[in-house]
């Protein structure tokens, strides 16, 4: 999974920055777009924070943002009422959260859970659904982006899928 | 890399008795063994193994997963698997074994003086990496960032818990553990251990990495490493093949050129890099 991360951002972003351009282009995930393309999904972003223990979606809610993780952990969860609540996969500094904005219905499938304080770049995903209708180069553009970002994930849960640490006993050791 | 050399005959197992069983998980435990009387044991290199021997039952290759500068005692930790590993879990304090080795090739510690090293552990995998963090972090102040990333299943698969803990609070050891499923009282990772790499720092141009774990695992995570900039040179695998001699004799662990219990079972990455994306060799 490729990781992202603002090397140069310190807390000091959070005091009042005039615009999150170019914050934004430095980040991995959107780096390389071009400028215009830039400024239409900066028109689309704001700052946003959750407390540990809150949520910031629910399965089943309308997914109408996606965020990049700025600051802590969220747990991606499914309800079980045998269980509880079971944690699929943990997202966190630098990551991309959130591809159901993109896939109608446009509703989370699992819970986000922030297992701490979480501070994050919230896109507002109607907002750039209406622009990629309107410019369908900046469709593609994220599009393509996202598509990585998907691919990853499905080759880290397929190997999850694959259960790798029941294989290996400790050297050779074949059911021996 | 060298490998240090084994008994003089390598094929006649030499007594050990028990010392110590430890239940690490509910099916991995830890057998802590002492030469008998008449031999003072032997010094072995962190990534060798040994092959054990259960009287009555039969013989198994294990890596060695104590401290290479304790080399007095013997500890090797298994899961329970089969006929011979679950007669070594039955065994008791003063019980007897058969050794033969140390057998292998070690890991690179020496040669990564100087540079971060990264450690990525994959379940039991984390066992034959042990001897060489207890060399790396007992010389600590000769390496850069040292980092231990590590996947289990579930959290109660977790090896060496207590000593982790230490390792990390006590020798500046970064630990970074993952684990596939977990409840909310596991406030930790949750997700493949390959994850873990993009997120962890270190200086990828002037790292060794030190892999250990199912097959499958050491492919992707060499991957991630490339991806994050360290060399394929500097990437080392431990391989598990059906070892029976311990000493390239018999063949049974024939992979390519290789003989795993005699030219491995670590490798530089580059050399087995080839065979590994051949499903026969």
């Amino acid at each position: 999974m490729t990781k992202f991360f603002f090397p140069d951002l310190g807390e000091t972003m959070f005091d009042g920055p005039t615009t999150l351009e170019p914050i934004l282009a430095e980040h991995p995930f959107l780096k390389g777009m071009k400028k215009e393309h830039l400024a239409l999904i900066t028109g689309c972003a704001s700052n946003v924070k959750w407390d540990a223990g809150t949520y910031l979606f629910r399965e089943g809610q309308g997914a109408d943002q996606f965020y990049i993780v700025r600051q802590g952990t969220i747990a991606i969860e499914a309800f079980s009422p045998a269980h509880g609540p079971l944690v699929l996969q943990t997202v966190g500094e630098g990551d991309i959260l959130g591809w159901a904005w993109l896939v109608p219905p446009y509703r989370w499938h699992f819970d986000g859970h922030a297992t701490d304080l979480v501070r994050a770049i919230a896109f507002d995903g109607k907002c750039l659904r209406t622009k990629c209708e309107k410019d369908h180069e900046l469709g593609y553009e994220l599009l393509k982006r996202f598509s990585e970002i998907m691919s990853q994930r499905l080759d880290v849960t397929r190997m999850q899928l694959l259960d790798l640490y029941d294989d290996m006993p400790t050297k050779g050791i074949r059911r021996k | 890399m060298s490998a240090v050399a084994s008994s003089p005959d390598p094929m006649f197992p030499r007594p050990y008795r028990v010392h110590r069983v430890t239940k690490e998980t509910s099916d991995t435990f830890t057998l802590e063994l002492l030469p008998e009387a008449g031999h003072a044991g032997f010094a072995f290199a962190a990534g060798q193994f040994n092959m054990l021997y259960v009287c009555g039952i039969g013989e198994v290759p294990i890596s060695i997963s104590g401290d290479p500068g304790v080399p007095q005692a013997l500890v090797h930790t298994t899961r329970a698997v089969g006929a011979v590993t679950k007669g070594m879990e039955e065994l008791k304090k003063g019980d007897s074994i058969g050794i033969r080795g140390p057998f292998g090739t070690n890991w690179p510690v020496a040669e990564a003086e100087g540079n971060d090293v990264v450690f990525v552990a994959g379940g039991i995998g984390l066992a034959p990496l042990r001897p060489a963090l207890y060399q790396v972090l007992a010389s600590r102040e000769r390496f850069g960032r040292v980092v231990l990333l590590y996947g289990a299943r579930t959290p109660e698969d977790i090896l060496y818990r207590k000593q982790l803990k230490e390792w990390r609070a006590d020798l500046g050891l970064e630990v970074h553990v993952s684990v596939d499923r977990a409840t909310r009282d596991w406030r930790g990772n949750v997700g493949v251990v390959t994850t873990l790499i993009p997120r962890v720092p270190f200086d990828p141009y002037n790292t060794v990495a030190m892999v250990c774990g199912p097959e499958v695992m050491i492919r992707y995570t060499v991957m991630e490493l490339e991806r994050r900039g360290v060399a394929q040179e500097n990437i080392h695998v431990s391989l598990e093949r059906n070892m029976k001699c311990g000493i390239g004799f018999c063949g049974h662990c024939q992979h390519g050129p290789n003989f795993v219990c005699k030219d491995g079972p670590v490798f530089p990455f580059s050399r087995v890099r080839d065979l590994m994306n051949q499903r026969e060799v």
